[in-house]
């Protein structure tokens, strides 16, 4: 950073990197045709964080002789899709399945011209009804084509804090507390009263939390159908902001980034009583909350405004890749009920297949750190409930992580809510220009 | 016969004689003294061509373009990336952050690293242990300082706001004001470029010519006198390096910000843009929103601000070396 000799070296060093990854990567050394059954097609896999595939790819290649699978893991999910949309736009690199996020899908959709059809290249037996409908329907691009198979989900349920609620006096039994959590008005309400009741502690961890589940649940999003920024005209984003930012002048917000350093403290400190939770949560605050707070958390089957997703991911095939038939193969077998249960034992990724969310194994799944709750069973009744998926536009993700969720962190820091709105709109504005 | 040809060069001055035709070895050595310099520098120049002038010349051709990346074909938009960067708020605000977090940084920085020289310089006991000392925050990971750093600066449970309420002060929400969050990042900075500054000039205090200082002594100098009339004005020079390596260093600032932010991976520079920098605003438009020509505008924007300084920088020394000729 200082000195321009060593940022000289530095470059050099990344430019020699960079030709030899170049030199050594991209070509697959002339690929035989794909008519001849016997011959050795290599395929190329790349997921991020953790999918649970390691024991599944030996399996397929014991299956299928003559494919050789080579997976790419990479670690975080943000460098993951920036590499990927990279490699998009240069045309090569890509692996012939992709693994791509929900978060980023609204990215790749609107450059669905480069990723193949998986109902046109995919295995006949696919059927849409292998999926939840609004899973399968939210990997489809405006003219019809469906480029990702769904892997996992994330659907949205409630955990709290019993012996929080119970020290104010409200209900803490996990049906007692599903009124509470039956609307956002409910859920407002309720917050109101545990402050109160609580001498002033808080009732969610941030309010860009709770935002984003409900911007999620309405039938138009920040983006209209016609590609558009939809937040002035959408009546419903005006309203949740209204609900959301009360609540945090009365109180019922920590102020707590998600993911930050201060939100992984804030569940050991036991700083707010209830969380918006998809599956994944659970896990997540478990490790934050430590053994000390074993028993303490619990999950109800209730979400307010009905249900909703957080999280999840489809497998692709870029038209870059050199054998799109035997990677939409692999891609449709990875994504089969049989294989995302198998993968859901590895790692937990809560499967988006109408058949394994009935499979036993799944329903059977209990959780000791929240008291022993069925979760399997929980989380299968909350993805039922998903409504169907609202249409991402371009920018969709980019007005979530870059106008809302910080206009609604400096509303917490003390700007009002008028200045907050103002500031989503500018940063909107300027992301959709 | 040797004779002769001693005398030789004589005859040749007298007589106009044709020079014998060089032979091959003759010509090469000709051409070795010619063409090697060029060899021997080369591998420099290649280099730089290639990782240094050649970015520096694409990235103002793609800054003429709108280009996302994925674009098969971007348009051509010639200077209209530059006047949307002259009207852009957003770029103004960072590039005042940038400024004020340099300030906040470099200054107190320079004055600490001048003092912590003359302690080093001193008889110490120990000293060169002393002196890696100051080094040792330099060589730590940049990051894992960045994140310790945020921590301490948590607002509800950070050890800074911490120690502000055991003796009786408010908290204060470092990430959430502009101000705080740049005193924040500064002493990030000054954390870890103190020590290294502190060095560079411990060398040139090094390397003062004692018989000034005794010279001064006799004369009936105290310590501080001798500091401010001997020590003070011959570091000059290495004052002015250390000012621009620090300038330099202080306008790309990228990674304490970056990290200094609560929401983990984001480029925003807290909640309302009160800390982001221009390389962090650069990295987001490039990286984030894949606008390519826009960030190549800001990037050279940045590169001709960043030229402009290292000018001033020039002729500071040029005439202060005229000043030393009188």
């Amino acid at each position: 950073m200082r000195s321009i000799r060593n940022g000289l070296v530095l470059a050099l060093g990344i430019t020699m990197t960079a030709f030899g990854l170049a030199a050594c990567g991209g070509d697959d050394g002339g690929a035989p045709a794909a008519s001849d059954p016997n011959a050795k097609v290599e395929l190329s896999l790349a997921t991020f964080t953790e999918f649970g595939y390691e024991e599944l790819i030996p399996e397929y290649e014991r299956l299928h002789p003559n494919i050789k699978i080579t997976h790419r893991k990479t670690g975080q999910g943000g460098p993951y899709h920036q590499d990927l949309i990279t490699k998009l736009a240069a045309g090569s690199g890509l692996a012939d399945v992709t693994a791509v996020e929900e978060g980023h899908l609204s990215n790749v959709l609107d450059k669905g011209s480069k990723f193949n059809d998986l109902t046109k290249i995919g295995p006949a037996d696919v059927s849409p009804d292998r999926w939840l409908g609004w899973k399968y329907d939210a990997a489809k691009t405006k003219d019809g084509k469906v480029i990702g198979y769904g892997t996992d989900i994330g659907p949205l349920a409630m955990c709290y804090r019993k012996d929080m609620l119970e020290a104010a006096g409200m209900p803490s039994d996990p049906e007692a507390v599903k009124p509470l959590f039956a609307t956002w008005d409910s859920y407002f309400a309720a917050g109101e009263q545990y402050v109160a009741k609580s001498g002033g502690k808080a009732w969610f961890d941030s309010a860009a939390q709770n935002f984003n589940a409900m911007v999620n649940q309405l039938p138009t999003g920040y983006i209209g159908s016609d590609d558009k920024l939809a937040v002035e005209s959408n009546q419903g984003i005006k309203d949740a902001w209204t609900k959301v930012t009360a609540a945090v002048a009365k109180g019922q917000s920590a102020k707590l980034t998600a993911f930050s350093n201060e939100w992984n403290s804030g569940f050991k400190q036991g700083a707010f009583a209830t969380k918006v939770c998809p599956a994944w949560m659970l896990g997540v605050i478990e490790e934050h909350s430590g053994p000390e707070n074993a028993g303490k958390w619990a999950v109800t089957a209730a979400f307010p405004g009905g249900g909703g997703n957080w999280g999840g991911s489809y497998l692709t095939v870029p038209t870059q890749s050199k054998h799109p038939k035997e990677a939409a193969e692999l891609a449709a077998w990875l994504t089969a009920p049989e294989q995302q249960i198998k993968a859901f034992k590895a790692k937990g990724t809560f499967p988006s297949q109408v058949k394994a969310l009935e499979d036993p194994a799944l329903l059977s799944e209990t959780d000791a750190y929240f008291g022993g709750a069925k979760i399997g069973q929980l989380f299968a009744e909350q993805a039922k409930k998903v409504a169907k998926p609202q249409y991402k536009g371009p920018g969709d993700g980019q007005i979530q992580e870059n106008a809302s969720s910080p206009a609604l962190q400096a509303v917490e820091q003390g700007k009002s809510a008028a200045e907050g709105w103002t500031q989503l709109l500018d940063a909107a504005k300027k992301i959709t220009r | 016969m040797t004779v002769v040809d001693k005398i030789a060069p004589d005859e040749a001055k007298a007589g106009a004689r044709t020079p014998p035709r060089p032979t091959l070895r003759h010509r090469l050595s000709r051409w070795d003294v010619k063409v090697s310099p060029y060899l021997y520098i080369a591998p420099f120049f290649v280099v730089f061509g290639i990782v240094g002038l050649f970015p520096l010349l694409y990235t103002a051709y793609v800054s003429l373009f709108s280009w996302e990346a994925g674009d098969d074909d971007p348009t051509f938009i010639g200077l209209d990336n530059f006047k949307e960067l002259f009207a852009d708020t957003q770029f103004w605000n960072a590039l005042e952050n940038t400024v004020s977090i340099f300030l906040l940084s470099s200054v107190p920085q320079l004055i600490i690293a001048v003092l912590l020289a003359a302690l080093l310089s001193a008889r110490i006991r120990g000293a060169t242990g002393w002196r890696v000392g100051v080094l040792l925050p330099y060589a730590a990971s940049l990051v894992a300082l960045g994140i310790i750093f945020a921590n301490l600066f948590g607002p509800k449970y950070g050890l800074v706001n911490g120690l502000l309420q055991t003796i009786g002060l408010d908290p204060v929400d470092w990430q959430a004001g502009r101000f705080s969050s740049h005193v924040a990042i500064a002493i990030m900075v000054n954390w870890r470029w103190t020590g290294y500054n502190a060095l560079i000039v411990l060398a040139a205090m090094q390397a003062i010519p004692k018989e000034l200082h005794e010279a001064a002594l006799i004369d009936g100098a105290g310590t501080a006198r001798r500091f401010f009339s001997i020590t003070l004005p011959l570091l000059k020079p290495t004052l002015i390096f250390v000012t621009i390596t620090s300038t330099i260093g202080g306008l790309q600032i990228f990674t304490e910000p970056k990290l200094f932010d609560a929401m983990p991976g984001s480029n925003n520079g807290g909640s309302s843009n009160q800390f982001q920098t221009v390389t962090l605003y650069l990295y987001q438009t490039a990286f984030e929103n894949y606008e390519l020509g826009y960030a190549s505008a800001i990037a050279w924007v940045l590169f001709v601000i960043i030229v402009l300084i290292a000018l001033v920088n020039f002729f500071l020394t040029g005439r202060l070396t005229a000043v030393k000729k009188k």
